[in-house]
């Protein structure tokens, strides 16, 4: 099969890699091939982040490129926006519509841009928007926004709910995994 | 089966499976990962060193003794290490020694984007370069074996996009290697001219056998295509390439960076009607073919700046090229910003309001030069502030003495922070210097050093005591502030710059991120007091924003910190916490 592409895009320290850990072992156990291209470093504190997950046959390059991406979770609006320029013609979005203001915005240096749903649909976009932090807040922490996206991406995939099960077993502490079980569904069938 | 692990994690496993023993390194993206995976085998003792120089002296002491040994650094570490591994280029080894350095094209958290592979051709030592996660680690196993061969250290090459990627891997089992016995040898290990006159030839043979190795090595391959475009490439380039042409160009992919092959590509020229080299960074394997009298085209297609992707090696060699579409409006950009809760925040905008020329470093607090605290006027190196400031000072006198300061983070100022002191205390200029101890490595994700306490297991380890440190080289005037108290730090900065002598301000907190830290309940906005004055503003917390006129903070990233509430003068924000 043709390579498919996944981006996970937010802001740094909302939880990505998570997500692309979580993805990259479900894929891995589903027989692909897999490569995942992560950020460290600098962007991490408050930047624009972007995880790149590539699946397939075989998978040269580690990034996506522009007009590329099959899908792109994004845990924040305006950085859906900001990559919208990565997603293929008929490639689909999933994204949280929690907002964080970034500094020129906080500044008053620039304006933080109204309507993005609608003006990313307005591209011709497939837009699945919904308010991932309330669900997580409803699992039981603010922080199990990664798994309400993983779980909405999820009702797009082609692959049987255990194998997604599975990959969370095998990535999050025991501790952890109910809260983060209840989150995945919340986000599959919100 | 097999196993999705990062180039860095591949890079920890192939260092096991060697059996190398021995590990120092210093912290930096994008090779931090590489020793942190390292350190969870028990069978390697890991250590961060408090610099790469230091790292690179301890793995040769390591291999001197007869183990094998690695460390391993960024890019511009490897320029700070330089002067060990231009001499162990003419010593040689006992056992194996691989010296790992991780190149940021892109710059995604460096100061420079400076190519490794001209160190390698420099100081005359082999290095190889993986293009993915399988082969980091199958070329970490390589690089001891070429070590122990050709009796030199072996650099390996990474990059951010090999480093920082996942792919598949197979997953080999330990060789413990025995100990190679110690041998004293004079002529070979003590490099003072009469020895080191007759080791520069041993190099420059080593380097021919080492020529010769490379033109029929299996790390240096041809993959055929249709003979019309051949390209030469290697590191992740080479993925692009495959990206973009698949079976359909010849490539010769190279594992080998130094020394590159001659007839290798001489054959592989012949074979195709148009040359080409793909590489990041400088023209290295490009100047060779030149140098061969080849006709071959490299830089003036794709670009010596940044990174490569797919699509910009499909523009530049006639691929196809994908593209997206964009919206009309305009996408504010998000640079990185300090933590809420950072405690370099509150000293940053005391020298703000002090209106002080500051000298900067290398790490999180280089943030401070952003707008609005714009509290910073250089960062050059790992070190370069207090140096920088002495000199700063020494040329303008009392006019800089007054309101010049250098800023150095705690694991920055024992990398190297520590000898530019000792000038200021030597050769005495009225200077005051600020050490930011937020007590750990923050830029690189919070790794152990010397000022901790902790090693990088996290057990108990020496720690040293940074007052006691400085009052020893001579610094009468050494105090220190928490940087969540404004008014602290305002008296501090304002009477060390008037002091007629050398200070340093010890501006200790721990980093808000850290696991132990407790944080205070977050602050909220009493509407009524705000006056939207945006006096809180100044801080540039991401955590306040003005929501109709008015300060509001997101109770999401507040940690309670208490920085912004020093600056209200309306008594308009309060403890969430103080009712229920």
């Amino acid at each position: 099969m043709q390579t498919k592409n996944v981006m996970i895009v937010g802001v740094g320290g909302q939880g990505s890699l998570l997500a692309s850990k979580l993805l990259g072992r479900l894929l891995v156990s589903q027989g692909y091939d897999v490569k995942v291209s992560e950020v460290h470093g600098m962007s991490q504190r408050g930047g624009s982040v972007v995880t790149y997950v590539r699946y397939g046959d075989q998978v040269a390059s580690p990034v996506i490129d522009k007009g590329e991406a099959d899908f792109i979770v994004s845990f924040e609006l305006l950085e859906a926006a900001r990559w919208l320029p990565y997603l293929k013609p008929d490639g689909q979005i999933v994204t949280s519509t929690q907002q964080i203001d970034p500094m020129p915005v906080i500044m008053g240096a620039a304006a933080y841009p109204e309507n993005l749903v609608e003006k990313m649909r307005a591209t011709g976009a497939k837009v699945d928007a919904m308010d991932c932090l309330a669900l997580a807040e409803q699992a039981g922490s603010s922080k199990a926004v990664n798994l309400v996206l993983m779980g909405r991406l999820s009702h797009y995939f082609d692959m049987p709910e255990e194998a997604w099960q599975q990959a969370m077993e095998s990535v999050v502490p025991p501790k952890f995994l109910e809260l983060n079980k209840r989150a995945f569904a919340l986000g599959k069938n919100a | 089966m097999k196993q999705l692990i990062l180039g860095n994690a591949a890079v920890a496993r192939g260092l096991y499976e060697a059996g190398c023993c021995v590990i120092s390194s210093y912290p930096g993206t994008p090779s931090t990962e590489i020793t942190e995976e390292a350190a969870k085998y028990d069978a390697i003792y890991c250590e961060w060193a408090p610099n790469e120089k230091v790292a690179m002296e301890v793995a040769f002491g390591a291999c001197l003794a007869g183990k094998r040994a690695f460390c391993a650094m960024k890019h511009v570490g490897l320029n700070v290490a330089a002067d060990p591994l231009f001499t162990m280029s003419y010593t040689g080894v006992n056992a194996g020694l691989v010296i790992c350095v991780a190149d940021d094209a892109g710059m995604h958290s460096s100061q420079n984007e400076q190519d490794s592979r001209n160190h390698a051709a420099a100081a005359k030592v082999p290095m190889l370069e993986p293009a993915d996660s399988a082969e980091a680690l199958a070329f970490t196993k390589l690089a001891f074996e070429l070590s122990e061969e050709f009796d030199t250290p072996v650099l390996l090459k990474m990059c951010t996009r090999v480093s920082h990627s996942q792919s598949l891997v197979e997953l080999g089992e330990r060789v413990e290697q025995a100990r190679r016995e110690y041998v004293k040898d004079i002529a070979k290990y003590v490099m003072m001219p009469g020895n080191a006159i007759r080791r520069h030839p041993v190099v420059e043979q080593r380097t021919a056998a080492l020529t010769k190795w490379a033109e029929s090595a299996p790390v240096n391959r041809v993959e055929k295509g249709d003979g019309k475009l051949g390209i030469i490439t290697a590191s992740t380039s080479y993925q692009y390439v495959k990206e973009v042409f698949g079976e359909k160009a010849s490539i010769l992919k190279l594992g080998m960076a130094n020394p590159l092959p001659v007839e290798l590509i001489r054959g592989f020229a012949a074979g195709v009607e148009r040359l080409v080299v793909v590489e990041e960074l400088d023209p290295v394997i490009e100047n060779h073919c030149r140098a061969l009298g080849l006709e071959v085209s490299g830089k003036e297609l794709l670009p010596v700046c940044g990174e490569f992707s797919q699509n910009l090696v499909a523009a530049s060699l006639g691929g196809e090229v994908h593209t997206g579409r964009a919206l009309d409006v305009a996408i504010p950009p998000r640079p990185p910003v300090m933590c809420a809760g950072c405690p370099h925040r509150g000293l940053f905008y005391t020298l703000s309001k002090n209106k002080c020329t500051v000298l900067g470093d290398i790490g999180c607090y280089t943030l401070g030069a952003v707008a609005p605290l714009s509290a910073m006027d250089m960062t050059l190196c790992m070190g370069a502030s207090i140096s920088a400031l002495h000199g700063f000072n020494k040329a303008l006198g009392a006019e800089g003495e007054g309101k010049t300061v250098a800023v150095i983070g705690d694991s920055t100022f024992m990398h190297s922070g520590m000898t530019g002191l000792a000038d200021i205390a030597y050769n005495q200029s009225n200077s005051t210097v600020i050490i930011l101890d937020n007590s750990i490595t923050g830029m690189t994700g919070h790794q152990q050093n010397p000022t901790t306490g902790y090693n990088i297991k996290g057990e108990p380890a020496g720690k040293i005591d940074l007052e006691a440190l400085c009052r020893a080289m001579g610094f009468n005037r050494v105090r220190v502030v928490d940087p969540y108290d404004l008014a602290a730090c305002d008296k501090a900065v304002k009477e060390e710059l008037a002091a007629a002598e050398p200070s340093v301000i010890i501006s200790r907190r721990p980093c808000a991120l850290l696991k132990y830290v407790k944080h205070a309940p977050p602050l909220r906005v009493d509407t009524d007091k705000c006056r939207g004055c945006k006096a809180c503003m100044k801080i540039a917390c991401p955590a306040i924003s003005m929501r109709e006129g008015k300060a509001h903070v997101d109770a999401t990233q507040c940690v309670g910190c208490g920085v912004c509430e020093q600056l209200c003068a309306f008594g308009a924000f309060e403890s969430a916490g103080k009712e229920g």
